[in-house]
């Protein structure tokens, strides 16, 4: 087996007029996070529509698990899953029967067994048979990731997964996903905010002006970019940091 | 693949049985029109039957067909919008079976909205001759008329940018009846109009079930209506997979 899960080359593809990717290239091995990093409109999610087989290419060679994306895109469905900016579920069924509806037409051989895994697994338990557009944002977010992992997919591409959540609920999708990776899942992962990449990462790809601009581990780019210096600065706690350790201190109570 | 749509046309049936207001809220307005027509206009519209709830329901049960697939539109649009319709699309199921699942879904909720019309119509007098044969190809008219129109109301269900915009195109559908055989005989509409009435699709599909239910006869207009149900399923069929296969880019 080949130790590369993705590999794109010379990816080139415009909407009418406007060339949106200009020769993108890049691999990402297998188990690995990568991380897409670029501004809005830098072509992210083109790039995930295209590898997941939603979007046809204008040029290049697309490979997903050995197979091509333009020739053979029965067998790479076989083996990806899609998370797309927003929750993909069906609001009017309860969390358990959108993850039995997957798994059926996934043909998962015992499809209630696994959707009480997966309920359980992703904090969902009690939530189980309630209908899932009265959700919050980051349980919708879970049981949409939920979803995509019935039937064990080798790739799983995450356009922005934690666009529209609140700190408690991205911290939570940021485990998540690190769990996955654990399990030896290839994840391909789109995001704006620098920290969600340096957070997750196992190396990150800048995608800019329609090009692959910088690609490489955390440390690597860190040593290539602004040359370290050494300064003295008094920390102050972020917003953020305020906000989660007053939550968590209200949890105590 | 049977099996695939089979799971997706469970869904979304269980959507409806979820939301039985959308078959209830279908079915109010061919009722009130029915009324309308039957205890305010029907006694000074001259139809040649005594029975004007008969002569009525015809039409009245394609108005209700013509504004029930506005539903179908609605559930695409928002499959699309919730990107349920990109989770299906990257997962390996025949692109045909998710469609085919939302025209399914239309023929059983279209056929639950027709049920509740006629027994209303049953309540104020609807009296029809017809043998089990006849009711069998009435059936049949108005099934092939439904799955026609679905394929049609695929189309901007799948287009649309708005939720009024994927729904916008059924009111022309619901006020054909109007210029038709439905309500009131051609033989009084000024020659322009009575031309267009005439060879319009309501106008033979209407005279045909007219024919099985109280005539017991396939009349003349059985094929006419046939010939348009079948031609406007596969223009539209046509022109929604073609759609659908270039929104995938």
């Amino acid at each position: 087996m080949s130790q590369i899960a993705i590999s794109v080359k010379g990816l080139k593809k415009a909407f009418r007029d406007k060339e949106v990717l200009k020769g993108v290239d890049f691999e990402v091995r297998r188990g690995e996070i990568f991380a897409l990093l670029g501004s809005n409109g830098a072509g992210k999610t083109t790039t995930v529509n295209i590898l997941s087989t939603l979007m046809k290419p204008d040029s290049g060679e697309i490979s997903i698990c050995g197979f091509d994306v333009k020739l053979q895109p029965d067998h790479v469905r076989q083996n990806i899953s899609l998370t797309g900016q927003f929750s993909a579920l069906d609001g009017m069924l309860t969390g358990r029967e959108n993850l039995m509806m997957i798994a059926k037409l996934r043909g998962v051989s015992s499809p209630a067994q696994v959707a009480d895994q997966l309920l359980e697994r992703f904090g969902l338990r009690d939530a189980a048979n309630r209908r899932a557009d009265k959700y919050s944002g980051g349980m919708k977010r879970r049981l949409d990731i939920a979803m995509s992992l019935l039937g064990n997919p080798a790739v799983i591409f995450l356009d922005e997964p934690s666009t529209g959540l609140d700190p408690e609920a991205r911290t939570e999708i940021w485990n998540t996903i690190k769990e996955l990776a654990g399990r030896g899942t290839t994840i391909l992962l789109t995001t704006q905010y620098l920290e969600e990449a340096e957070h997750l990462a196992d190396r990150v790809a800048i995608l800019h002006g329609g090009r692959i601009i910088t690609t490489g581990t955390l440390a690597e780019l860190k040593q290539m970019f602004p040359p370290a210096k050494v300064e003295y600065v008094e920390k102050q706690p972020t917003l953020e940091e305020i906000f989660l350790a007053i939550i968590s201190k209200k949890g105590e109570i | 693949m049977k099996n695939k749509t089979g799971v997706l046309l469970g869904r979304l049936l269980r959507n409806i049985l979820r939301s039985p207001d959308t078959i209830i809220t279908v079915a109010i307005t061919p009722i009130m029109m029915m009324l309308l027509f039957v205890y305010v206009f029907g006694g000074a519209i001259k139809t040649g039957t005594n029975n004007y709830v008969n002569y009525l329901l015809p039409g009245i049960l394609l108005i209700t067909i013509a504004s029930g697939v506005a539903y179908t539109s609605l559930r695409l649009f928002n499959d699309v919008k919730s990107g349920l319709m990109a989770r299906f699309f990257t997962m390996p199921i025949k692109r045909s079976s998710i469609l085919w699942a939302h025209v399914f879904t239309s023929l059983v909720s279209n056929a639950l909205t027709i049920v509740i019309v006629m027994l209303v119509a049953f309540l104020i007098g609807f009296r029809p001759s017809a043998d089990l044969l006849d009711w069998l190809a009435v059936v049949g008219i108005l099934g092939l008329f439904t799955i026609a129109l679905t394929w049609l109301a695929v189309i901007p269900g799948l287009t649309a940018g708005s939720m009024e915009g994927a729904t916008a195109y059924s009111y022309p559908l619901i006020f054909l009846p109007f210029i038709s055989s439905a309500f009131v005989p051609t033989e009084t509409m000024p020659k322009l109009v009575r031309v267009f009435a005439e060879n319009q699709p309501v106008t033979s599909i209407v005279n045909a079930i007219r024919a099985l239910l109280y005539e017991g006869t396939v009349g003349n207009s059985i094929w006419m209506a046939l010939a348009w149900c079948v031609g406007i399923m596969i223009m539209a069929y046509i022109i929604a997979s073609k759609v659908f296969k270039h929104q995938l880019g």
